[in-house]
């Protein structure tokens, strides 16, 4: 059993300031996720997930409150430190997919590799792995344009979990595919979380959430409730 | 992360957009062409002009005979006789700054070969007068002194001469020819000395010793110099000093009160020459620094186009951090894209500037001469360049929220 869970959001709050307007984003979230768990995070629009999940992604930091990522402060850390967070501890899938144009799926792949400072050829290697295992081991010098929605989000898939690391967070990774290939995707994202990765996915489709075993539900950038359906299935989970 | 890498990122977003690249480096192209082809002009021109003055001899200083109170309008060698051949003596014996002088006499006469006739100036020189004026000889020897101490009938002649009298390449040592119908031997042929910056042609000439020269050439008054002095300073910085010292000399000796304008004129070609080529230097320099604004304005367009680029690539920028690029890697991105684009303009522009200055050689007959150092110095500024107007739009994307950046439509 792991002595301190991999997420601990501790009373957090985001203040946005709009002109003399002050909008409360989030107002004192707090939230704790185990290594190797999925959660789902639901929400209607302006509840606050969004906002947190920029947090959670080390993209943003809490105006008050702390957030520890791995047992480590991330509200304190420089631009440099949390660009370091992003690049090895968090892999990132978007609900546009946000794959570099013109450049193909194995160099998009490769992207975190980059600046990670990854030898080339090992890069190579890994970006090939990466395509494998979401099942685009043929279309490694395809571009984004020749792929289908779904595949391009398997790429992104793949671009996420390249680096191994600790968590994955998904915004939305459905919201621009049809319900076969959502299906798909959901399928590749559940199978991370089963082989011991952080999974958290933010998502306001009910059935999508389904895929997650706990459900964490957002309202006015308060929790309202979190759920876990398999008690069983989360604790535990070799990582 | 590498520079390569950075370098191979720059070089692929580049290439996604030739056709606009191409025209941000044009202004860059453009400008660095310019500075190349223009110096390139200007040093020839300069060159041009030196060589033109060192074949007129080496340090050398020629005073002549005149009237100061018509300054400026020269009455021609002889016209108003002022130099004494003690004068002469004097310059060479007197001012410690002067190496070597010599008399040059000069009129017109007709030379006639066996074959042809041409009419020439007509020298009186010493042997001296060859060594000021570095002048070798193709073939023979020139007159010594013992010739001029016997006014022998000897003759040294021009390149232009040989050819009018004997057709070119031929080699007339030995021969006779007949100056004012007096007998001459020809005992050496001067080496090509080419156009003096005038245009007047250094060839076109036949050298007797100066006292045949005196005794049978030229006639009436024989203390004064019907002609000037060329002398020969020690060194090219004692010019100067040669010049001075000579016009206090000769003021002395011709009893000159201090209110009384020269009777006489001191030339110094090193000092003429030098004043041309200040005059072709401020020529370079202004073409030049026309050059540089174009590549200023280069400058410019590419930071346009970066800013561009930067807005147009918001969400890759916001995808990069996304994934773990840190502000310096994507400043350092924008940063070689701007520095690539410009040192390949400079590159470019480099080659366009030589071929430019060869076609401008080749078709016109422009005397162009490439420098180095103008090349590195055009790509090192053109670098510079790169980096002036890359700093501001790298600093730009850099700075980016990756949050904004991501959602950016």
């Amino acid at each position: 059993m792991t002595a301190q869970p991999l997420i601990v959001v501790d009373r957090v709050t985001r203040i946005y300031r709009m002109g003399d307007v002050e909008v409360r984003a989030l107002d004192g979230v707090s939230l704790e996720v185990a290594a190797g768990e999925m959660v789902a995070i639901m929400g209607a629009s302006g509840s606050g997930k969004s906002t947190l999940m920029n947090l959670l992604g080390c993209l943003d930091r809490p105006t008050s409150g702390r957030y520890l990522l791995d047992g480590k402060e991330v509200s304190a850390m420089t631009t440099d430190e949390l660009a370091e967070i992003r690049n090895r501890t968090l892999g990132f899938v978007f609900q546009n997919f946000n794959l570099l144009s013109r450049t193909s799926a194995a160099e998009n792949v490769e992207l975190p590799l980059v600046y990670a400072g990854v030898p080339a050829a090992e890069r190579r290697r890994r970006a090939a792995e990466a395509l494998q295992r979401v099942g685009l081991g043929n279309r490694v010098g395809h571009h984004p344009s020749q792929l289908s929605g779904g595949q391009q989000q398997r790429v992104a898939i793949a671009r996420a979990l390249v680096s191994e690391p600790r968590v994955i967070l998904a915004d939305e990774p459905t919201g621009n595919l049809d319900s076969r290939t959502s299906v798909e995707v959901m399928a590749l994202l559940k199978g991370l979380g089963d082989a011991g990765m952080t999974v958290i996915l933010v998502t306001h489709e009910p059935d999508i959430a389904t895929y997650a075993p706990r459900v964490i539900v957002m309202k006015d950038g308060r929790i309202e409730a979190d759920e876990r359906k398999e008690a069983v299935a989360t604790a535990g989970v070799p990582t | 992360m590498s520079l390569w890498e950075t370098l191979r990122i720059a070089l692929n977003a580049l290439a996604r957009n030739t056709l606009r690249s191409f025209l941000t480096a044009l202004g860059i192209i453009i400008g660095v062409g310019a500075v190349i082809a223009m110096v390139a002009i200007g040093e020839g021109a300069k060159a041009r002009v030196e060589q033109a003055f060192a074949s007129m001899g080496t340090n050398l200083l020629i005073v002549s005979p005149g009237s100061s109170s018509t300054r400026g309008v020269f009455g021609g060698s002889g016209s108003m006789p002022t130099l004494t051949w003690d004068d002469l003596r004097a310059i060479r014996e007197e001012v410690p700054s002067v190496r070597i002088a010599a008399p040059q006499l000069r009129s017109s006469a007709q030379v006639v070969s066996d074959e042809e006739n041409w009419t020439t100036s007509i020298y009186g020189v010493t042997p001296e007068y060859f060594d000021i004026r570095s002048w070798a000889m193709a073939s023979g020897a020139a007159f010594t002194a013992s010739d001029v101490d016997t006014a022998s009938k000897v003759a040294v002649v021009g390149q232009t001469v040989v050819e009018k009298l004997y057709g070119s390449g031929a080699d007339p040592v030995g021969r006779v020819v007949r100056i004012r119908n007096m007998p001459f031997q020809v005992i050496a042929v001067m080496a090509r000395k080419g156009q003096s910056p005038m245009g007047q042609d250094y060839d076109d000439g036949v050298f007797i010793p100066v006292s045949t020269y005196r005794a049978k050439i030229q006639g009436g008054l024989q203390t004064y110099i019907a002609g000037s002095i060329f002398v020969g300073a020690i060194s090219a910085d004692a010019t100067s000093r040669a010049e001075r010292e000579i016009r206090s000399l000769l003021r002395d000796r011709h009893r000159l009160a201090p209110e009384v304008d020269d009777d006489f004129q001191v030339r110094n070609l090193t000092e003429i020459a030098s004043a041309q080529q200040e005059g072709t230097r401020t020529l370079t320099t202004l073409l030049a620094s026309i050059a540089a604004v174009s590549l200023l304005v280069g400058g410019i367009g590419i930071m346009n186009i970066m800013l561009v680029s930067v807005t147009e690539r918001t969400r890759e920028i916001g995808v990069r951090m996304a994934v773990g690029a840190k502000p310096r890697h994507i400043r350092a991105q924008f940063l070689v894209e701007a520095l690539t684009l410009s040192v390949l303009g400079g590159i470019t522009g480099v080659g366009l500037g030589l071929l430019a200055a060869g076609r401008l050689a080749a078709q016109f007959g422009w005397p162009v001469q490439v420098r180095p150092d103008i090349i590195i110095i055009s790509l090192v500024f053109s670098g510079l360049v790169g980096i002036g107007f890359g700093l501001y739009p790298a600093h730009r994307a850099s700075r980016l929220d990756p949050i904004e950046a991501l959602r950016y439509e």
